[in-house]
């Protein structure tokens, strides 16, 4: 596979559609720089900060790219938000749309077929997998993450975080968390 | 049974690239979608159709690379052709390089 890859990025090279430095860089990025940190900031703040909840439900887009958090794969993101009856969970059906520039690149389960296939069909089964069990109070809504539209999920703030700040309660979010497959 | 391990946050976690290639690929899909070669939705129909053509065994960056020939000989940037010839070519490169020299064509 490396010499298919290989023989793309050179013939891409040449034909000037490429820069080799830009190459390096988006991947120094990806791999180094943008992770599910910047998500949980966002997260932090929203729980920190009414006034700019309100704007994270309203235009998500706008208000990621408040703290900074824009570019390829965030161009439109949708923040949903988890309450004591509602636990909302993300897939993406088609391929493995997510949004980069919070969350960074897609782990693994998230990407295969099973979890693919299976979060919408059977979401109570896909969560009791990775160890979150729902009363039936709860309602569960999958979100299709797609090009168009990706999705943040606002977890539940843990309780007993009374005493923590943003910073510190960033700390507590996890990348599982704002998917959907974990609780906090 | 599928696994679906939950990882926690700030624990380690597996870097996003297994090996090099998956990174130049990707970083090649990111770059090609800047200079406007096609859109995301585009992009995800192509991915899309690689991973349901590959089944559930498909490797995903196997996938991705798929995708990315596609695109690139739909939009008229690499023909499957040149692509096929350049890739023998590296092969080739390859083989006749001693070690430790730099691979060049």
């Amino acid at each position: 596979m490396h010499l298919r890859v290989k023989a793309l990025e050179s013939v891409l090279v040449e034909k000037g559609f490429v820069d080799p430095a830009a190459l390096d860089a988006v991947i120094e990025l990806y791999a180094e720089k943008v992770g599910p940190k910047n998500g949980a900031q966002v997260v932090a703040r929203a729980w920190t900060d009414p006034a700019f909840r309100a704007r994270l439900l309203e235009d998500a887009t706008s208000a990621v790219a408040e703290l900074g958090f824009t570019g390829s794969q965030g161009e439109h993101v949708v923040a949903v938000e988890n309450t004591e009856t509602l636990h909302n969970l993300v897939v993406c059906t088609l391929c493995s749309c997510y949004p980069w520039p919070l969350l960074g690149l897609p782990p693994v389960w998230y990407k295969s077929n099973a979890y693919r296939s299976r979060a919408v069909i059977d979401p109570r089964g896909v969560l009791k997998e990775f160890g979150v069990e729902l009363g039936e109070q709860t309602e569960i809504r999958v979100w299709d993450s797609t090009a168009e539209v990706r999705y943040l999920v606002i977890p539940q703030r843990p309780a007993g975080t009374q005493a923590l700040d943003e910073a510190q309660l960033a700390t507590r979010v996890t990348r599982n968390g704002m998917i959907g497959t974990a609780l906090l | 049974m599928p696994e679906f391990p939950a990882t926690p946050f700030g624990a380690p976690e597996r870097p996003p690239f297994a090996e090099p290639w998956q990174a130049q690929a990707f970083a090649l899909a990111v770059q090609l979608h800047a200079q406007g070669a096609f859109t995301w939705p585009e992009w995800s129909q192509a991915l899309g159709a690689a991973l349901a053509a590959g089944g559930d065994d498909a490797d995903y960056y196997d996938c991705w690379v798929a995708a990315l020939e596609r695109l690139a000989s739909e939009r008229g940037l690499a023909s499957a052709g040149v692509l096929g010839d350049r890739k023998q070519a590296w092969a080739d490169a390859y083989r006749r390089t001693p070690h430790g020299k730099p691979v060049e064509l």
